[in-house]
């Protein structure tokens, strides 16, 4: 049972993290990350990286799609928009990588602007299939422009902090994750202000928040360059990350992971974005596990890898929305609920 | 410029076109009776390739008895699809069920690749090979033949939707559901139907489209084009889907020749982007009234 939340001010009926309970698992979830690189092996790190940049890019995402209820299947392609504006920049001008990421955000955020003016006249599918328009538009553009180094891509060197090459994953594990951290507390406070709760109006019933005095398209708009924003940043990051940026990147399939990731997390719940990122980006790695494990008894499992990974994916989509449509959000607030109401109700 | 060799392109793209049409006319059916944008018709069209190799290549039937089995599987596969994974999400929101046909199609892919390798397969030949003139324009004969087939699939479709008994149900399903039921149409029948009906056209048109370019497990990008032509056409519209269809397919014919293959898809998708900022209904789409 849930005792001891008396509140006394609106302050504190609004926070954020309303219990010592809340701000100790908090505390400890910060310690474990800080000393996760301390404990864990190379591989562990690389995975936590790469868990980090997802997750940012699936918060990005949720606001679009989950609060604003605006589909986007472009979310890949301006992640690479935000990657190539960090090859450029390190590559070309070489400024300190912490501008670099704001370029890339800034950078991605008007791109998506401009890609989510069709979102005035059209919702919903039609926006969804536009913004696949946008996606191929923009490797179109990635593959065929000098500055973006053409189909070879471009590579780079690697972030430097005081003169040291972030250049292995348990360096740029300090980069990434406090980024990351900042991404999505950021991404949870925003729902607590007005422009974040117009969002929220605007999914639920876009014709009554205009009736309410929210101007649609400037909003609509908004949540387009704040997704953008953090697509691009999660760009710059896999940028720095793999250090290779190549059209081949950033395909449709990828977008589509995104939007599976925050299915299967619980679309409009940040949570939901963290969670979903973090499973459906380890999925892969324990078919891999499954499969090595198998490779004495079936001689060619590892052939078998590719295809059975893309029915897993295709599964585990169909199969949270039928089955579980709110996501795994939903799953931790019925544990949750079990034991808030655990004596009365078993 | 060459008139000759324009023309040609033209006639090249028009009959890459009707395939186009003849799967963009699957996806209205599906679109009409049961609103669902289905994603996954490039899959399909793929598995109605991939399951003619199998009985041509793997069984040893003949190509005129793997046929029909093929276009039957496609209506078995459209009725499992629907009752498993479509009718569970009745009244959902559109985009979750969207995500299920995008979901079903990364099954499909998957599936294919698991059964016959990820490697590009070549279908027997069956289609004559003598090379077909139109006063002096050259037509390859693959070409020629599938749009033929796919023009008689299309005239057989729509007569079977205007006249047949079915066809009439399905329209009245589109038009009003509350009321298709209360006149005593199963309107979950007409679902099922729909769906077998779109699936076994898009199995027939794998077989063609497999027969001239080949199958692979990433044919299923067909699809996309598909989706641009029947959201340029009005994603309800078989009218709509069939000028789409002829109209995308020259204009992915006249970009690749002229500006370059990778152009094609820049074209249609440039073409998508500009009709839905006019009309974003499409050309003969019916405009959706909003309301309270």
């Amino acid at each position: 049972m849930r005792i001891g939340t008396l509140k006394l001010s609106y302050a504190a009926d609004e926070a954020l993290f309303d219990t010592k309970v809340q701000w100790i698992c908090l505390a400890l979830l910060g310690l474990s990350l800080i000393l996760f690189p301390f404990v864990a092996g190379p591989y562990w790190i690389y995975m936590a990286c790469l868990v980090a940049i997802n997750v940012a890019s699936a918060t990005g995402l949720n606001i679009l799609t989950g609060y604003t209820g605006l589909v986007s299947l472009g979310q890949a392609a301006f992640m690479g928009v935000g990657a190539y504006t960090v090859a450029v920049l390190e590559t070309r001008v070489g400024t300190p990588f912490i501008i670099n990421l704001l370029a890339a955000g800034g950078m991605t955020a008007a791109v998506g602007v401009v890609f989510g003016i069709p979102s005035l006249r059209v919702k919903g599918l039609y926006l969804a299939i536009a913004t696949i328009a946008a996606s191929m538009i923009l490797h179109f553009v990635f593959s065929h422009w000098d500055l973006t180094g053409g189909t070879r891509g471009l590579s780079m060197p690697p972030a430097s902090l005081f003169g040291l090459a972030l250049d292995q994953p348990h360096k740029l594990y300090w980069l990434i994750i406090p980024v990351t951290a900042l991404m999505v507390l950021g991404a949870a406070n925003l729902f607590r202000t007005r422009i974040g709760r117009a969002f929220i109006a605007i999914r639920d019933r876009d014709i009554s928040a205009e009736v309410l005095g929210i101007p649609l398209l400037q909003t609509k708009l908004t949540s387009f360059a704040l997704s953008s924003f953090y697509a691009g940043v999660a760009g710059g990051m896999w940028a720095y990350f793999f250090r290779v940026v190549t059209p081949e990147s950033f395909p449709l399939i990828n977008s589509i992971f995104y939007l599976a990731a925050i299915i299967v997390g619980g679309m409009g719940t940040i949570l939901g974005g963290i969670l979903g990122a973090t499973f459906m980006t380890l999925v892969p790695e324990v078919l891999k596990l499954v499969v090595g494990w198998l490779t004495p008894w079936v001689p060619d499992a590892l052939s078998l890898l590719a295809p059975i990974r893309t029915i897993v994916f295709g599964a585990l989509i169909v199969g949270f929305l039928i089955f579980e449509p709110q996501g795994l959000a939903e799953i931790w607030q019925r544990i949750r609920r079990f034991f808030h109401l655990w004596p009365f109700r078993t | 410029m060459d008139w000759l060799y324009i023309f040609e392109v033209s006639l090249a793209g028009l009959g890459a076109g009707a395939l186009y049409a003849l799967t963009g006319v699957a996806f209205v059916l599906i679109y009409k009776a049961t609103r669902v944008v289905n994603l996954a018709i490039g899959e399909i069209l793929m598995l109605g390739g991939y399951v003619f190799f199998g009985l041509v290549a793997g069984a040893g039937l003949s190509v005129w008895a793997a046929i029909p089995l093929t276009i039957l599987a496609g209506a078995g596969l459209g009725a499992v699809v629907e009752r498993a994974l479509i009718r569970p999400m009745l009244g959902e929101s559109p985009i979750s069920v969207f995500m299920v046909t995008i979901g079903l199609g990364s099954i499909l892919a998957g599936l294919v690749e698991l059964g016959w390798g990820a490697d590009p397969l070549r279908l027997p030949e069956f289609i004559p090979n003598t090379p077909i003139f139109l006063g002096e324009a050259y037509v390859a004969p693959k070409v020629a033949y599938g749009a033929l087939v796919a023009a008689l699939l299309i005239a057989g479709a729509l007569a079977a939707l205007r006249f047949s008994r079915g066809g009439v149900a399905l329209r009245a399903t589109a038009r009003d559901q509350g009321a298709a039921y209360s006149m005593g149409i199963d309107v979950g029948r007409v679902f099922s139907l729909s769906w077998m009906a779109a699936c076994a056209t898009a199995a027939g048109a794998g077989v063609i489209v497999g027969a001239i370019g080949g199958i692979s497990p990433t044919m299923g990008i067909f699809g996309l084009s598909v989706l641009v032509v029947v959201i340029v056409g009005g994603l309800d519209s078989v009218a709509g889907a069939l000028v789409g269809g002829l109209l995308i397919g020259l204009v992915e014919a006249l970009a690749g020749s002229f500006l370059g293959g990778e152009y094609k898809l820049l074209a249609t998708f440039s073409l998508l982007i500009l009709i839905l900022m006019i009309r974003p209904y499409g050309i003969f789409g019916t405009h959706e009234i909003e309301r309270l």
